[in-house]
């Protein structure tokens, strides 16, 4: 369609978005939007669909090992949710005109990114409680404030997902609680868990805003409603006192509640260790991709006999 | 796998409660309708959101494009008549 328009028509178009946006009036699929608008909306969505669909491996790795049938159910179910979200956010992105095979692709090609949080490994069943607890928690700051944003698919999407990440979260609570209440031997595996979640879970909110590229469009647009820091600073303070609750020790010499702020300090993040796992060199990269295409490959012939079957009968 | 193999969409209307209307919930792939229902249910229906479910073929639907949104819906805008508070009635009349 914008090829059609000449520039001077674009930049009319781009100033009445942009007060559309600045009115709060929700963008819906076909109304008119910068390209730009488009493709990083895009490009947000799918990693965010591929986060929740390969987000499903390091718990999927706990299935056939949780300690009670019950424990096991809810995993189960837990992980059956975020299936459930890849979908509703692949359904969300395919709105703006690309459609779920490509994204897909661009994953398995390695061409897409994922949050590098589903780069680690899962050492032990605490981690199950310091996954749901840290990473749903982490998701849920995020995913609050996204559910406001600016696009309509997208924050409708957020509003079912956000419904579901609080028993995500309360499970996996529950899970490292439980554990602090055992003997020294669960105790330490679960404060062995927080140790080796709580950085990574910190950096999911991404890098410093001095160093976010993509922030200030994003922020203008409301496809982004808080920055990285805020939101990470929100993380913090509201998980800091459930860890103090049940006798978990933040692994962060430097955290500390500032009276006059109102928030607590804490010190810095490893970001060489963030790029090397965005880069693909974290602990379970390959090992994620490999699983992820092992899935599909041997998923193929599901889906072209369904299809074959669905032709044959005419339906 | 070739693009002419992928799962068509379809839209899923889902019922929340009986008496209640159909509301859209979102679209599924599928390969036909029976699997699109199962796939709708999965999705959209893992906590009891739904008693009943349509699925349509999501190139069955036909909408109103925004940019007709004036001239289209426009008659609606001067007939404010239809509306009940349009009119006064005199002071003390109740249940009107
Ligand atoms: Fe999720
Ligand atoms: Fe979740």
């Amino acid at each position: 369609m914008e090829n059609q328009l000449t520039a001077e028509e674009i930049t009319k178009r781009e100033m009445e978005f942009d007060a559309k946006i600045a009115k709060g009036i929700v963008v819906e699929p076909k109304d008119w939007m910068p390209d730009r608008y488009r493709k990083q909306l895009l490009r947000m969505m799918s990693q965010h669909a591929h986060s929740e669909v390969v987000g499903m491996l390091p718990e999927g790795n706990w299935l056939t090992r949780a300690p009670s049938l019950m424990r096991k159910a809810v995993l189960l179910a837990k992980i059956q949710d975020e299936a459930g979200h890849g979908l509703y956010i692949y359904s969300a992105a395919e709105t703006l005109g690309t459609d779920r095979a490509e994204m897909i692709d661009q994953l398995l090609s390695g061409h897409a990114k994922y949050s590098s949080i589903f780069n680690y490994p899962t050492l032990n069943w605490a981690d199950m409680g310091a996954i749901g607890w840290l990473v749903d928690g982490a998701a849920i700051v995020n995913q609050t404030v996204l559910a406001k944003c600016s696009y309509g698919p997208y924050s409708r999407a957020m509003v079912r997902i956000c419904k579901e990440e609080n028993f995500h979260n309360k499970q996996g609570y529950q899970i490292m609680a439980y554990l602090m209440k055992g003997t020294k031997e669960q105790q330490e595996m679960a404060q062995d868990a927080m140790n080796r979640f709580w950085w990574p879970s910190l950096m999911m909110f991404g890098p410093h805003d001095t160093n976010s590229p993509n922030s200030g469009d994003l922020m203008k647009w409301k496809v982004k409603l808080q920055t990285n820091d805020d939101l990470r600073q929100r993380f913090i303070d509201r998980t800091v006192p459930q860890a103090e609750a049940i006798g978990l020790k933040i692994p962060d010499p430097d955290l500390k509640w500032n009276p006059q702020t109102r928030h607590y300090d804490f010190g810095e993040i490893n970001w060489e260790e963030f790029n090397n796992v965005i880069k693909g060199n974290g602990p379970c990269n390959r090992l994620r991709m490999k699983q992820r295409r092992d899935a599909h490959e041997n998923g193929a012939w599901v889906r072209s006999a369904a299809l074959a079957y669905a032709e044959k009968h005419g339906k | 796998m070739s693009k002419s193999q992928e799962w068509p969409s379809w839209e899923v209307f889902t019922q929340n409660k009986n008496g209640e209307a159909h509301e859209h919930a979102g679209n599924v792939h599928a390969p036909d309708a029976e699997i699109a229902l199962m796939n709708a249910r999965d999705v959209y229906g893992r906590r009891q959101e739904a008693v009943n479910i349509w699925v349509v073929p999501s190139t069955a639907i036909t909408a109103s494009t925004p940019e007709d949104v004036g001239s289209f819906f426009d008659p609606a805008n001067d007939k404010m008549y239809r509306w009940p508070n349009y009119f006064k009635t005199p002071d003390g009349i109740k249940q009107i």
